[in-house]
Protein backbone atom coordinates (compact mmCIF):
# COMPACT_ATOMS: atom_id res chain seq x y z
CA UNK A 1 0.00 0.00 0.00
CA UNK A 2 3.17 2.18 0.86
CA UNK A 3 4.41 1.97 -2.55
CA UNK A 4 1.61 3.45 -4.01
CA UNK A 5 1.85 6.54 -1.88
CA UNK A 6 3.56 9.72 -2.92
CA UNK A 7 6.45 11.20 -0.47
CA UNK A 8 5.56 14.67 0.60
CA UNK A 9 8.27 17.18 2.27
CA UNK A 10 6.73 18.85 5.43
CA UNK A 11 7.96 22.52 6.11
CA UNK A 12 6.44 24.05 9.23
CA UNK A 13 6.64 27.86 10.78
CA UNK A 14 7.04 28.08 14.63
CA UNK A 15 5.42 31.18 14.68
CA UNK A 16 4.15 33.68 13.33
CA UNK A 17 6.55 35.99 11.24
CA UNK A 18 8.94 33.27 10.79
CA UNK A 19 9.38 31.40 7.75
CA UNK A 20 8.56 27.82 7.29
CA UNK A 21 11.59 25.48 8.07
CA UNK A 22 11.78 21.99 6.14
CA UNK A 23 11.13 19.58 9.18
CA UNK A 24 11.05 16.30 7.15
CA UNK A 25 8.86 14.19 4.77
CA UNK A 26 5.57 11.61 4.83
CA UNK A 27 4.02 9.33 2.79
CA UNK A 28 0.65 10.39 1.71
CA UNK A 29 -2.14 9.76 -1.43
CA UNK A 30 -3.11 13.37 -1.64
CA UNK A 31 -2.33 17.15 -0.15
CA UNK A 32 -4.93 16.60 2.56
CA UNK A 33 -3.33 13.13 3.93
CA UNK A 34 -0.15 14.89 4.00
CA UNK A 35 -1.38 17.81 6.14
CA UNK A 36 -2.87 15.80 8.55
CA UNK A 37 -0.72 13.15 8.61
CA UNK A 38 2.44 15.87 9.07
CA UNK A 39 0.50 17.72 11.87
CA UNK A 40 -0.06 14.02 13.42
CA UNK A 41 3.72 13.76 13.57
CA UNK A 42 5.39 17.33 13.47
CA UNK A 43 3.40 19.21 15.47
CA UNK A 44 2.06 17.40 18.53
CA UNK A 45 4.07 19.10 20.33
CA UNK A 46 3.05 22.65 19.61
CA UNK A 47 6.09 22.84 17.50
CA UNK A 48 4.04 24.88 14.74
CA UNK A 49 0.75 27.05 13.43
CA UNK A 50 1.22 26.56 9.91
CA UNK A 51 1.91 23.82 7.75
CA UNK A 52 3.21 22.86 4.09
CA UNK A 53 3.23 20.11 2.41
CA UNK A 54 5.10 19.78 -1.09
CA UNK A 55 5.22 16.50 -3.07
CA UNK A 56 9.10 15.49 -2.96
CA UNK A 57 9.00 15.09 -6.51
CA UNK A 58 8.03 18.35 -7.59
CA UNK A 59 11.25 19.47 -6.11
CA UNK A 60 13.71 20.62 -8.61
CA UNK A 61 17.12 20.20 -6.69
CA UNK A 62 20.91 21.12 -8.18
CA UNK A 63 23.08 18.46 -9.15
CA UNK A 64 25.67 17.88 -7.18
CA UNK A 65 28.08 16.89 -9.83
CA UNK A 66 27.64 20.25 -10.71
CA UNK A 67 28.64 21.65 -7.61
CA UNK A 68 32.19 23.63 -8.67
CA UNK A 69 30.19 25.25 -11.34
CA UNK A 70 27.38 26.74 -9.00
CA UNK A 71 29.16 27.44 -6.58
CA UNK A 72 32.82 27.54 -6.87
CA UNK A 73 32.92 30.71 -8.67
CA UNK A 74 31.27 32.94 -5.77
CA UNK A 75 34.63 31.51 -2.99
CA UNK A 76 37.16 33.98 -4.31
CA UNK A 77 35.05 36.59 -3.90
CA UNK A 78 35.68 38.19 -0.42
CA UNK A 79 34.75 41.21 -1.09
CA UNK A 80 31.07 40.36 -1.53
CA UNK A 81 30.96 39.86 1.99
CA UNK A 82 29.82 42.69 3.86
CA UNK A 83 33.03 41.94 6.37
CA UNK A 84 34.71 45.05 4.96
CA UNK A 85 32.36 47.87 6.86
CA UNK A 86 32.16 48.96 10.27
CA UNK A 87 29.04 48.57 11.44
CA UNK A 88 28.02 51.49 14.15
CA UNK A 89 27.22 50.08 17.52
CA UNK A 90 23.28 51.32 17.33
CA UNK A 91 22.25 48.48 15.07
CA UNK A 92 23.16 45.82 17.09
CA UNK A 93 23.55 42.03 16.18
CA UNK A 94 22.98 41.86 12.42
CA UNK B 1 -24.57 -10.93 36.47
CA UNK B 2 -26.28 -7.39 36.88
CA UNK B 3 -24.93 -4.11 37.02
CA UNK B 4 -24.05 -2.58 40.58
CA UNK B 5 -25.17 0.78 39.66
CA UNK B 6 -29.38 0.64 38.99
CA UNK B 7 -30.22 2.18 35.26
CA UNK B 8 -31.40 5.62 36.95
CA UNK B 9 -29.95 5.85 40.16
CA UNK B 10 -28.02 8.87 40.75
CA UNK B 11 -28.29 9.97 37.11
CA UNK B 12 -26.11 12.89 37.10
CA UNK B 13 -23.22 10.07 37.81
CA UNK B 14 -24.27 7.83 35.64
CA UNK B 15 -24.62 10.26 32.29
CA UNK B 16 -21.16 11.44 33.25
CA UNK B 17 -19.89 7.91 33.48
CA UNK B 18 -21.72 6.96 30.18
CA UNK B 19 -19.52 10.08 28.60
CA UNK B 20 -16.50 9.06 29.92
CA UNK B 21 -16.79 5.14 29.16
CA UNK B 22 -17.56 6.03 25.38
CA UNK B 23 -14.38 8.24 25.06
CA UNK B 24 -12.20 5.41 26.83
CA UNK B 25 -13.45 2.44 25.27
CA UNK B 26 -13.20 3.84 21.59
CA UNK B 27 -10.00 5.07 22.55
CA UNK B 28 -9.02 1.55 23.54
CA UNK B 29 -10.51 0.63 19.94
CA UNK B 30 -7.69 3.17 18.31
CA UNK B 31 -4.99 2.31 20.19
CA UNK B 32 -5.37 -1.61 18.74
CA UNK B 33 -3.78 0.12 15.60
CA UNK B 34 -0.57 0.58 17.05
CA UNK B 35 1.90 -1.31 15.15
CA UNK B 36 -0.84 -1.82 13.06
CA UNK B 37 -1.87 0.62 11.07
CA UNK B 38 -1.25 0.96 7.26
CA UNK B 39 1.38 2.47 7.35
CA UNK B 40 3.87 4.85 9.89
CA UNK B 41 1.85 7.95 9.40
CA UNK B 42 -1.06 6.10 10.04
CA UNK B 43 0.41 4.19 13.27
CA UNK B 44 0.82 8.02 14.92
CA UNK B 45 -2.07 9.40 13.15
CA UNK B 46 -4.36 6.48 15.09
CA UNK B 47 -2.34 6.95 18.47
CA UNK B 48 -3.37 10.57 18.66
CA UNK B 49 -6.53 9.75 18.27
CA UNK B 50 -6.35 6.96 20.94
CA UNK B 51 -4.93 9.79 23.31
CA UNK B 52 -7.14 12.93 22.39
CA UNK B 53 -10.04 10.07 23.55
CA UNK B 54 -8.74 8.30 26.41
CA UNK B 55 -7.02 12.20 27.66
CA UNK B 56 -11.21 12.70 27.51
CA UNK B 57 -12.03 9.71 29.12
CA UNK B 58 -10.03 10.93 32.29
CA UNK B 59 -11.70 13.69 32.60
CA UNK B 60 -14.96 12.78 32.14
CA UNK B 61 -13.79 9.60 34.62
CA UNK B 62 -12.89 11.97 37.21
CA UNK B 63 -15.59 14.46 37.78
CA UNK B 64 -17.75 11.02 37.73
CA UNK B 65 -16.05 10.04 40.64
CA UNK B 66 -16.32 12.85 42.20
CA UNK B 67 -20.15 12.95 41.48
CA UNK B 68 -20.26 9.19 43.07
CA UNK B 69 -19.02 10.66 46.02
CA UNK B 70 -16.86 6.97 47.35
CA UNK B 71 -13.71 8.51 47.09
CA UNK B 72 -12.59 6.99 44.02
CA UNK B 73 -10.25 7.80 40.92
CA UNK B 74 -10.67 7.59 37.47
CA UNK B 75 -8.38 4.58 37.18
CA UNK B 76 -10.46 2.86 39.53
CA UNK B 77 -13.66 3.93 37.16
CA UNK B 78 -11.47 2.62 33.97
CA UNK B 79 -9.78 -0.51 35.50
CA UNK B 80 -11.74 -1.57 38.76
CA UNK B 81 -14.92 -2.45 37.28
CA UNK B 82 -16.56 -5.24 35.08
CA UNK B 83 -18.23 -5.12 31.97
CA UNK B 84 -22.27 -4.87 33.23
CA UNK B 85 -21.01 -1.81 35.14
CA UNK B 86 -19.90 -0.23 31.69
CA UNK B 87 -21.90 2.57 30.27
CA UNK B 88 -20.37 3.04 26.59
CA UNK B 89 -22.44 2.69 23.97
CA UNK B 90 -22.19 -0.55 21.80
CA UNK B 91 -20.79 0.74 19.00
CA UNK B 92 -17.56 1.57 20.56
CA UNK B 93 -17.47 -1.85 21.75
CA UNK B 94 -16.87 -3.18 17.74
CA UNK B 95 -14.02 -4.71 16.95
CA UNK B 96 -11.52 -3.28 14.38
CA UNK B 97 -11.54 -5.67 11.67
CA UNK B 98 -10.15 -3.14 8.79
CA UNK B 99 -9.55 0.09 8.51
CA UNK B 100 -12.59 0.88 6.56
CA UNK B 101 -15.01 -0.32 9.43
CA UNK B 102 -12.75 1.65 11.63
CA UNK B 103 -13.54 4.62 9.49
CA UNK B 104 -16.98 4.13 9.28
CA UNK B 105 -17.52 3.84 12.88
CA UNK B 106 -15.15 7.06 13.66
CA UNK B 107 -17.39 8.83 11.27
CA UNK B 108 -20.31 7.91 12.86
CA UNK B 109 -19.08 8.29 16.45
CA UNK B 110 -16.72 11.56 15.62
CA UNK B 111 -20.18 13.07 14.52
CA UNK B 112 -22.26 12.18 17.23
CA UNK B 113 -19.38 13.14 19.73
CA UNK B 114 -19.19 16.57 17.80
CA UNK B 115 -23.25 17.56 18.03
CA UNK B 116 -23.14 16.57 22.25
CA UNK B 117 -20.49 18.29 23.21
CA UNK B 118 -21.25 21.37 20.71
CA UNK B 119 -24.58 21.02 23.04
CA UNK B 120 -22.94 20.13 26.31
CA UNK B 121 -20.54 23.86 25.93
CA UNK B 122 -23.70 25.26 27.44
CA UNK B 123 -24.40 22.97 29.67
CA UNK B 124 -25.88 24.28 32.99
CA UNK B 125 -23.23 22.21 34.76
CA UNK B 126 -20.19 24.10 34.90
CA UNK B 127 -18.02 21.50 34.87
CA UNK B 128 -19.46 19.56 31.96
CA UNK B 129 -18.86 22.77 29.89
CA UNK B 130 -15.65 23.09 30.64
CA UNK B 131 -14.30 19.09 29.71
CA UNK B 132 -16.68 19.46 26.46
CA UNK B 133 -15.70 22.65 25.27
CA UNK B 134 -11.75 21.41 25.40
CA UNK B 135 -13.16 17.79 24.12
CA UNK B 136 -14.88 19.37 21.40
CA UNK B 137 -11.51 21.06 19.47
CA UNK B 138 -10.40 17.38 19.36
CA UNK B 139 -13.68 15.85 17.78
CA UNK B 140 -13.59 18.72 15.67
CA UNK B 141 -10.34 17.08 14.33
CA UNK B 142 -11.71 13.64 14.58
CA UNK B 143 -14.67 14.39 12.37
CA UNK B 144 -12.35 16.08 10.12
CA UNK B 145 -10.09 12.66 9.75
CA UNK B 146 -13.29 11.00 9.57
CA UNK B 147 -14.64 12.52 7.02
CA UNK B 148 -11.51 12.71 4.66
CA UNK B 149 -11.12 8.72 4.83
CA UNK B 150 -14.53 8.15 4.10
CA UNK B 151 -14.20 10.12 1.22
CA UNK B 152 -10.51 8.63 0.34
CA UNK B 153 -12.41 4.94 0.86
CA UNK B 154 -15.88 5.58 -0.61
CA UNK B 155 -14.35 7.52 -3.91
CA UNK B 156 -11.10 5.25 -3.83
CA UNK B 157 -10.87 1.74 -5.67
CA UNK B 158 -13.62 -0.54 -5.83
CA UNK B 159 -12.53 -2.89 -2.94
CA UNK B 160 -12.20 0.62 -0.98
CA UNK B 161 -15.33 1.49 -1.55
CA UNK B 162 -16.74 -2.11 -0.36
CA UNK B 163 -14.74 -2.00 2.63
CA UNK B 164 -16.38 1.01 4.10
CA UNK B 165 -19.40 0.27 2.47
CA UNK B 166 -19.25 -3.42 4.62
CA UNK B 167 -17.79 -1.13 8.09
CA UNK B 168 -21.28 0.47 7.66
CA UNK B 169 -23.24 -2.48 7.41
CA UNK B 170 -21.66 -4.17 10.22
CA UNK B 171 -22.39 -1.01 12.46
CA UNK B 172 -25.77 0.29 11.51
CA UNK B 173 -27.55 -1.88 13.83
CA UNK B 174 -25.64 0.21 16.59
CA UNK B 175 -27.15 3.44 15.59
CA UNK B 176 -30.94 3.39 16.88
CA UNK B 177 -28.75 3.10 20.41
CA UNK B 178 -26.91 6.36 20.10
CA UNK B 179 -30.25 7.94 19.89
CA UNK B 180 -32.12 5.96 22.75
CA UNK B 181 -33.42 8.74 25.52
CA UNK B 182 -34.21 7.54 29.27
CA UNK B 183 -36.41 9.14 31.42
CA UNK B 184 -33.68 9.98 33.67
CA UNK B 185 -31.67 11.20 30.89
CA UNK B 186 -34.23 13.50 29.80
CA UNK B 187 -35.28 14.53 33.33
CA UNK B 188 -31.17 15.93 33.17
CA UNK B 189 -31.82 17.88 29.82
CA UNK B 190 -34.74 19.13 31.02
CA UNK B 191 -32.73 20.76 34.07
CA UNK B 192 -30.20 22.07 31.22
CA UNK B 193 -27.44 19.32 32.37
CA UNK B 194 -27.28 16.53 29.97
CA UNK B 195 -28.49 16.84 26.25
CA UNK B 196 -31.50 14.25 25.37
CA UNK B 197 -29.77 11.90 22.84
CA UNK B 198 -32.80 11.74 21.29
CA UNK B 199 -32.58 15.64 20.29
CA UNK B 200 -29.95 15.11 18.40
CA UNK B 201 -30.39 12.18 15.86
CA UNK B 202 -32.41 14.69 13.31
CA UNK B 203 -29.16 16.69 12.98
CA UNK B 204 -27.05 13.61 13.21
CA UNK B 205 -28.66 11.67 10.29
CA UNK B 206 -28.72 14.91 8.29
CA UNK B 207 -24.79 15.53 8.61
CA UNK B 208 -24.05 11.59 8.24
CA UNK B 209 -26.31 11.22 5.11
CA UNK B 210 -24.65 14.21 2.88
CA UNK B 211 -21.43 12.77 3.72
CA UNK B 212 -22.57 9.64 2.47
CA UNK B 213 -23.94 10.67 -0.61
CA UNK B 214 -21.12 12.11 -1.70
CA UNK B 215 -19.03 9.24 -0.97
CA UNK B 216 -21.23 6.76 -2.88
CA UNK B 217 -22.04 4.40 0.63
CA UNK B 218 -25.61 3.20 0.84
CA UNK B 219 -27.37 4.00 4.53
CA UNK B 220 -28.96 1.36 6.30
CA UNK B 221 -32.40 2.11 7.31
CA UNK B 222 -32.90 1.16 11.02
CA UNK B 223 -35.95 2.89 10.97
CA UNK B 224 -38.15 1.26 14.36
CA UNK B 225 -34.87 -1.09 15.03
CA UNK B 226 -33.17 -1.40 18.64
CA UNK B 227 -30.89 -3.09 20.39
CA UNK B 228 -31.36 -6.05 22.65
CA UNK B 229 -30.96 -4.41 25.84
CA UNK B 230 -29.40 -1.58 27.53
CA UNK B 231 -26.13 -0.22 28.29
CA UNK B 232 -27.91 1.36 31.09
CA UNK B 233 -28.63 -2.13 32.57
CA UNK B 234 -25.46 -2.66 32.80
CA UNK B 235 -25.75 -5.21 28.73
CA UNK B 236 -23.25 -5.14 26.13
CA UNK B 237 -21.52 -7.60 23.18
CA UNK B 238 -19.18 -9.67 23.99
CA UNK B 239 -16.39 -7.78 22.68
CA UNK B 240 -16.29 -5.55 25.47
CA UNK B 241 -15.25 -8.58 28.14
CA UNK B 242 -12.25 -8.99 26.03
CA UNK B 243 -11.10 -5.27 25.42
CA UNK B 244 -11.59 -4.78 29.70
CA UNK B 245 -9.56 -8.52 29.77
CA UNK B 246 -6.76 -6.89 27.67
CA UNK B 247 -7.18 -2.86 29.36
CA UNK B 248 -6.87 -4.19 32.86
CA UNK B 249 -4.80 -7.30 32.83
CA UNK B 250 -2.06 -5.53 34.49
CA UNK B 251 -3.74 -3.35 37.31
CA UNK B 252 -5.66 -7.22 38.26
CA UNK B 253 -2.40 -8.61 38.24
CA UNK B 254 -0.47 -6.03 40.00
CA UNK B 255 -2.92 -3.98 41.95
CA UNK B 256 -0.56 -1.91 43.91
CA UNK B 257 1.31 -1.06 40.67
CA UNK B 258 1.72 2.47 39.76
CA UNK B 259 1.99 3.42 36.23
CA UNK B 260 2.91 7.03 33.99
CA UNK B 261 -0.14 8.79 34.44
CA UNK B 262 -2.00 9.63 30.88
Amino acid sequence: MQNDWDLYEVFIRSKRGLSHKHVGSVHAADGRMAIENARDLYTRRSEGESIWVIPAKEIVASDPAEGDALFGPAQDKVYRHPTFYDIPKEVGKM
Amino acid sequence: MTSIYTNGDNPHFQYVLGLGDDALILGHRWSEWLSKGPNLELDIAASNLALDLIGQADLWLSYAAELQGEGKSSDDLAYLRDTHDFRCHWLTEQPNTDWGLSTARMLMFSVYQYIRYERLVNSSDERIAEIAKKALKEVTYHRRFATEWTMRLGLGTDESNRRLQKGFDTLWRFVPELFETTAWEQELADKGIAVASKDIEAEWTEVISAILAEADITMADTAGKRVIGSRHDGHHTEHLGHILAEMQFLQRAYPTAQGATW
